[in-house]
């Protein structure tokens, strides 16, 4: 036992285990997604409502007005949301493949995708 | 008894005044969901010095109570699964034995997060929030850590609390 930290052998075994696990889905992360992502897609409930280009600039309005999607940059944010909490308005701009934002209250996902995914994702799913 | 009554009622009053000073600060990491969970160091003091029971109440209690006072209706669907989740990872932990109260709470702040995960997946019907996991695991690493310290260095002072 390391008397200075108190923490016993099993606590480290613990530590050990989440940082692996953690880097083991950071690698699928890596090996799964990517770059090449160039559609921003929006679905609501789990459906697909819209799709945007990831490199055309501009602001909409979804799921009927209660979210405005920013694209700038070849990033994807939310600009304003009407739920009370605002996570999603406070995080950060996506790019990358498989990256999404999500607003649980009006159950709105934004989600980047890259066009030639397609195939993998209908296996995946 | 009476004695635990009494004790129960403060660590609720406790961990509510805990909850509602986490909304206070204004905790924004760019990732949805993360936040020190400083209400947890209650629960793992009761769970220490009164028991599972009493553990699992205080943990429904306090979501129950703090979401209708500072939450909403959402906020209670995920802060229960996120509790019970890490409650019991927790307490598994403990009477699994050979855990400090460090390495208890850092499951806890683990599982708390994956708890959420799980009902944020179910509820935007998406597999893309896996992505989250390993942001999610290393912070309920790190804030479960810190509340493990802050945790024991309050059983260390509280000693007489077992009647």
């Amino acid at each position: 036992m390391d008397m200075k930290t108190g923490l016993k052998k099993k606590d480290w075994v613990l530590i050990m285990i989440i940082i692996c696990v953690a880097w083991l889905t950071v690698l699928v992360h890596i090996f799964i997604g990517g770059k090449g992502a160039n559609r921003v897609i929006v679905k609501i409930e789990g459906a697909i409502q819209d799709t945007y280009n990831l490199s055309k600039e501009g602001e909409y309005e979804i799921n009927g007005g209660t979210n405005v999607l920013l694209i700038r940059n070849g990033k994807a944010s939310m600009l304003e949301a009407d739920c009370p909490d605002q996570l999603c308005v406070h995080q950060k701009p996506i790019s990358l493949n498989r990256e999404s934002i999500i607003c649980l209250p009006n159950k709105v996902v934004v989600e980047i995708e890259s066009g030639t995914s397609r195939e993998f994702d209908a296996v995946t799913r | 008894m009476r004695g635990r009554v009494a004790y129960f009622g403060v660590f609720t009053a406790l961990a509510l005044i805990f909850s509602y000073v986490e909304t206070l600060i204004p905790f924004h990491f760019g990732i949805p969901g993360m936040k020190l969970g400083l209400a947890n160091i209650i629960i793992v003091l009761v769970l220490y010095r009164l028991g599972v029971k009493e553990a699992y109440l205080l943990s429904v209690v306090r979501v129950l109570l703090s979401g209708f006072l500072f939450g909403n209706y959402f906020s209670i669907i995920y802060s229960l699964a996120g509790g019970i989740l890490s409650l019991s990872a927790m307490a598994l932990l403990k009477r699994n034995g050979g855990f400090s109260v460090m390495g208890v709470s850092i499951a806890g702040g683990v599982f708390h997060n994956i708890g959420q995960l799980a009902v944020a997946m179910l509820v935007v019907e998406t597999f893309s929030v896996i992505y989250y996991v390993p942001v999610l695991l290393v912070a309920g690493m790190f804030t479960g850590l810190l509340i493990g310290i802050a945790a024991n260095e309050m059983l260390k002072r509280l000693v007489n609390l077992n009647d």
